[in-house]
């Protein structure tokens, strides 16, 4: 049976992250951030799910995310990365990118480094206002963040001053980053574009454009197959969920109708990436799962009670291993399930990270699923 | 009794919660989540009643889910309107608002009235200033929404509002002086947050169930509602107990007070109205109500149980007669048995009153038996402890005496324990009790009358939440509401609790005089303070979808308001007037967001907003923007967009040209010169370009003309010569005699570049049509 934990936190969460485990560790995380947006004051706070000394009196309150510790944020939290087990890097609608470092002897935030006006507007009008980080990405000790001024930064966590800018990188707003390799970097903008940026170039282009056709739909949220690197799910403004095969062609493999307003965040799980996650300003939660061996469930006879769909992909050029590509028609099958079932008001975020899947919504709640494959 | 198991609560499916208590009932253990617990109905027989603790099971009470009593001591109560001003003005005040709200139309003779209730009340003057600032403030913010709100609000608002904000004065001083405070309270935003999910549920599950399905369904709503000021209140009491501050700590231990007063409230309402139980079954709801809000018992009890010898405890006597008033006999009885087995002189004594007790008939819940047959059996018992008392049974022992003149509904023994009941409405139900226990709904009222009368006696007047619970028993619904309205300090609870009367078709005969209905205004005054929190507005758009009438005005008025700051607020915002086809909105933020980005000189970014709101003339105006920079500098930005604008081009003529323009560019660089060259004349011809531009257009044809190869065929080069001298002929019209050397110079070099071009093609065209 699911076990749902919720709370409600007096703060809309725009984002939530696991705490990232240590490389042996076998134990599921037990430790994760959020950050809210639009309050007076926005927080980050790190909360605990862990069975050891968060269970209330007489453990009744086991599996209730607890609060650890939260420290003030200035400006909408707008992304959000753990750098390693200690530090989080997070992007403020302010323009600034702070380093918070989470104590865990004796539960504390303290804000260990900021980089004031990383992304601002230039003009000679106003005094440089502050233009909003929307992404964040880490691959530590590499901090890459984009804003809403198509402006993209390269920082080392330990260093002052920018590696690397490159201004005016994208004449619309930046939505998301992600790491495709150690020195390339994926961004998609407001203009349904998907990019990729190689540090090694000293040129301030683009390696490569991707872009829909057409309708030129915005897209807000990128991820990259943790295994196979050149598979990039997006997902867009319509809720489209479009998978790309960067390494040939300019257009998506496969586009998928999916939710009905702006897709926040995509996931892939990161060591199981047959499944993906996605969330939506409509209030729902989906889960993408193409292990499904059609053999053992013809569609036919599965008559479940959860709303479960299974879709075809179109387009498809090749037969590739991963079921994300395929063409098989016969296998070509994923099935989808609501994990949200009376949605109301949109989930802004959503993190998976082994058995563990924790959401946030505007309804100020957090949402903690702690058997997810269960 | 409790498990940390991992299944999900069984009572109510509305939030998935860890399992957190069992309650064992009817030797089956139903598995509830800590928010639904509390709200379990009918009362354990077995005893056993784990929330809080009762004799058979003492436990220490759990994470301070305490009866509300414990809370330190608070009381369910309303604030005071005025803690100095005379009772009977206050009444009066109350009588000629309840007077007006049906009546409106004389609005200006009712804001005057109120504004002199207030006068006379003899109120500190700051206070009374203070408020009207506030007012003032509120004021401002929902004048804009009444402009196009139809004009309307007059008067019974207007003494709604101005009555509104009458609170405690410590409550007052304690928050911020002029917003709408309760919105401002962190534990408050979970009460607004979670039911506003039951709200939309409430709106979206369907009328066309059958009426016992849909009763039933009614009364589950009222209880999440219920178990969702219990979690409030529960977290409201932790944040009271680890305030360090003290006013902090004052100031929470008042609202654990009002959240408890709410929950009150609604529970009678819920058994008076939502369920609407029948005579019989409404005893036992009442008991329900008293023993769940009244549990003084229980910390007495635990005291008295925990001590070396039960019986001899000073409080004995008193906890036995308090599960005696509440109708607890097994209790009682375990109580009694103990005291009998210390005293086997007085066996007998304590068996026939044992006896009596068990044998006690009470209305059942089923419909196993009818009221006849119950009154039949009521009348048989009162009878049997009628000659008991006469004969004087119980005559030695005056504690067992006054407990069957309790169980006789003798109103003076009951009324002798007047200490242990503490309030009039537990007076009313235990004298209902042991007299009507077939009490009707509508008989309610003359008990409760009388009732509170003797309870209270002459001296004291009544609490705010005296006067609803008594216009609750009276079934004045309105009077309910309307009393609320001035006692509660926020909209909460008077919008859901009218909400949910008006799905049970309750309030359907009423309609107002201005607006639609209560339900409406009620839910727009909610859902318009929930806007003028910077967090909270998103909750409010729903609140207003379900408000046929003027919802959509105020949702259009209020959401122009809220501002943007980042671009993904503007998205949400956008989506909420996308979904409703507001597209008045829908434009006006993507014009303030295409300005802002101008602004930034994020001309890529500008655009982007302005083919979203497809507003071409700020399209043509950034298209400008770009050929203007375009000039000046000699190249392009934010190609990446021009390149890729698609079907958008369309949207205006002056970025058709921009996007073929830069065509062109691209044709050019590649080296498709025919290509490039034919584009470019039909750029003129077509008079997609303006007139403005020509020039730039002429000159980007000179290198072309000047190729080795030739490129624009004989009738293409007298096309361009048609133009260069369409040109010339306007500017000279225009500006005849300011002499441009540059100008001069260049439409002379393109006319030798024509010339010249010209001579080449007609020689290429000849021969090769001569070959």
């Amino acid at each position: 049976m699911e076990e749902v934990c919720a709370r409600f936190v007096s703060q809309k969460i725009s984002k939530a992250r696991w705490r990232p485990l240590p490389a042996a560790a076998l134990q599921p995380p037990d430790l994760f951030a959020t950050g809210s947006w639009d309050n007076e004051d926005n927080r980050i706070s790190i909360w605990s799910v862990g069975d050891v000394g968060s269970a209330g009196l007489n453990g009744e309150y086991q599996g209730e995310p607890q609060l650890l510790c939260d420290i003030r944020h200035n400006g909408d939290v707008m992304d959000m990365q753990f750098l390693d087990q200690e530090r989080i890097v997070v992007g403020s609608s302010t323009g600034s990118v702070t380093v918070f470092r989470h104590h865990q002897n004796n539960q504390t935030l303290s804000a260990s480094h900021r980089w004031e006006n990383a992304h601002y507007h230039a003009d000679q009008y106003t005094a440089c206002g502050g233009a909003a980080c929307t992404g964040v990405i880490c691959n530590n000790p590499e901090i890459v963040t984009v804003g809403e001024d198509g402006r993209i930064n390269l920082y080392r966590a330990d260093q002052k001053d920018a590696v690397r800018t490159i201004d005016n990188a994208d004449s619309s707003t930046l939505h998301a980053v992600t790491f495709l390799r150690t020195t390339e970097i994926l961004t998609v903008n407001s203009i349904g574009q998907l990019k990729i940026w190689d540090f090694r170039q000293q040129r301030n282009e683009p390696a490569q454009i991707f872009s829909l056709t057409g309708d030129r739909v915005p897209l807000h949220c990128v991820d990259r197959h943790p295994n196979q690197q050149h598979i990039v799910a997006t997902g867009g403004q319509d809720g489209m969920l479009s998978i790309w095969d960067i390494r040939q062609g300019t257009m998506p493999v496969s586009l998928l109708n999916a939710h009905e307003a702006e897709m926040w965040e995509v996931h892939f799980h990161p060591s199981n990436p047959d499944h993906l996650f996605t969330c939506s300003e409509d209030g729902s939660l989906w889960h993408w799962d193409t292990s499904t061996d059609v053999s053992e469930k013809p569609s036919f006879l599965h008559q479940g009670g959860r709303s479960t769909a299974y879709f075809s992909h179109s387009t498809i050029n090749q037969s590739v291993v991963s079921a994300w590509l395929s063409n098989d028609p016969t296998k070509d099958r994923m099935e989808i399930t609501n994990l949200i079932p009376n949605q109301t008001l949109s989930v802004n975020t959503l993190d998976v990270l082994g058995p563990c899947l924790v959401y946030g919504t505007d309804a100020e709640a957090i949402y903690v699923n702690r058997q997810l494959f269960a | 009794m409790c498990s940390g198991g991992s299944t999900t609560c069984e009572r109510l499916k509305c939030v998935k919660r860890p399992m957190v208590r069992e309650q064992a009932r009817r030797g089956r253990r139903t598995r509830l989540c800590s928010y639904c617990f509390p709200t379990t109905l009918p009362r354990p027989s077995s005893g056993i009643r784990a929330a809080w603790p009762g004799p058979a099971s003492p436990l220490p009470p759990r994470r301070g889910l305490q009866c509300r009593h414990c809370f330190r001591g608070e009381r369910p109560r309303l604030p005071q309107s005025r803690g100095a001003s005379p009772s009977g003005r206050r009444g009066g005040g109350r009588r000629r608002l309840a007077a007006g709200l049906p009546a409106a139309g004389r609005g200006e003779t009712l804001r005057s009235s109120a504004g002199g209730s207030r006068q006379e009340s003899g109120q500190p003057r700051g206070a009374s200033a203070r408020a009207g600032e506030r007012r003032g403030h509120g004021g401002a913010r929902h004048g804009a929404a009444a402009d196009g709100g139809a004009g309307r609000r007059p008067g019974p608002d207007a003494a709604v509002l101005r009555v509104g904000p009458r609170r405690d004065a410590a409550v007052r001083d304690a928050l911020r002086p002029e917003r709408d405070q309760d919105i401002y309270m962190e534990t408050l935003r979970k009460l607004f947050n979670e039911s506003h999910g039951i709200f939309v549920g409430l709106q979206r599950c369907e009328e066309e169930r059958a009426a016992r399905a849909r009763n039933a369904q009614l009364v589950q709503v009222s209880k999440n509602y219920r178990s969702v000021i219990r979690a409030c209140m529960e977290d409201m009491h932790q944040a009271a107990i680890s305030a360090r501050d003290s006013a902090l700590h004052s100031q929470y231990s008042i609202q654990v007070s009002i959240l408890s007063a709410m929950e009150l409230i609604w529970n009678l309402c819920e058994i008076l109205f939502v369920e609407a139980a029948p005579a019989g079954p409404l005893l036992l709801r009442l008991l329900d109500w008293v023993q769940l809000h009244i549990c003084d018992v229980d910390n007495m009890v635990r005291e008295v149980l925990g001590s070396e010898n039960p019986s001899k405890h000073k409080l004995f006597w008193n906890v036995v007669d308090i599960f005696v008033l509440q109708g607890r006999m097994d209790e009682a009885r375990h109580l009694l048995s103990k005291e009998a087995i210390a005293n086997p002189t007085s066996m007998n004594m304590y068996k026939i009153l044992d006896d009596l007790m068990k044998k006690m008939p009470v209305p059942s819940l089923g419909n196993t038996q009818t009221l006849t047959e119950m009154e039949l059996k009521w009348q048989h018992w009162h009878e049997e402890c009628q000659r008991y008392l006469q004969d004087g049974t119980f005559a030695s022992n005056s504690h067992m005496e006054s407990i069957c003149k309790i169980l006789l509904g003798d109103e003076n023994a009951i009324l002798e324990k007047k200490e242990l009941m503490t309030t009039w409405y537990h007076f009313l139900v235990t004298r209902l009790l042991y007299s009507h226990p077939t009490v009707k709904p509508m008989e309610l009222r003359f008990y409760a009358q009388s009732s509170m009368d003797m309870f209270l006696g002459e001296e004291s007047n009544p609490e705010p939440l005296d006067t609803i619970l008594m216009a609750a028993f009276e079934f004045e619904l309105h009077q309910v509401i309307k009393e609320c309205s001035v006692a509660l300090s926020n909209w909460w609870f008077v919008a859901h609790l009218t909400d949910l009367l008006d799905h049970c078709k309750l309030l359907q005969s009423h309609n107002l005089y201005f607006g639609s209905n209560m339900r409406e205004f009620l839910l727009l005054e909610y859902a318009s303070g929930l806007f003028s929190h910077h967090s909270l507005w998103q909750l409010g758009v729903d609140y207003f979808d379900h408000c046929p009438e003027y919802g959509r005005v105020y949702l259009e008025l209020h959401i122009e308001r809220i501002p943007l700051n980042t671009e993904q607020k503007a998205l949400k915002v956008l989506r909420i007037c996308e979904q409703r086809q507001m597209h008045e909105q829908v434009r006006s933020i993507c014009k303030i967001m295409a300005m802002k980005a101008l602004r930034n000189n994020r001309l890529g970014s500008a655009l982007s907003w302005s083919i979203r709101a497809k507003d071409a003339a700020f399209a043509t105006l950034i298209s400008d923007r770009f050929l203007k920079d375009y000039c000046e500098r000699g190249y392009f930005s934010d190609l990446d967009l021009i390149d890729n604008l698609g079907p958008s081009m369309l949207l205006s003529d002056r970025l058709t040209f921009l996007g073929k323009y830069r065509e062109f560019h691209r044709l050019y660089g590649e080296k498709r010169f025919s290509e490039a060259a034919r584009l470019l004349l039909m750029l003129m011809t077509a008079h997609i370009a303006p007139c403005s531009f020509w020039m730039t257009l002429l000159t980007d044809a000179l290198p072309l003309l000047e190729q080795k190869e030739v490129i624009f065929s004989a009738e293409q080069t007298y096309e361009l010569m048609r133009c260069l001298e369409d040109l010339t002929a306007r500017k000279l019209d225009k500006q005849k005699f300011q002499d441009d050397d540059v100008e001069t110079m260049k439409v002379e070099m393109l006319r030798l570049a024509l010339a010249r071009n010209l001579a080449r093609v007609i020689v290429k065209e000849g021969t090769l049509e001569g070959s």
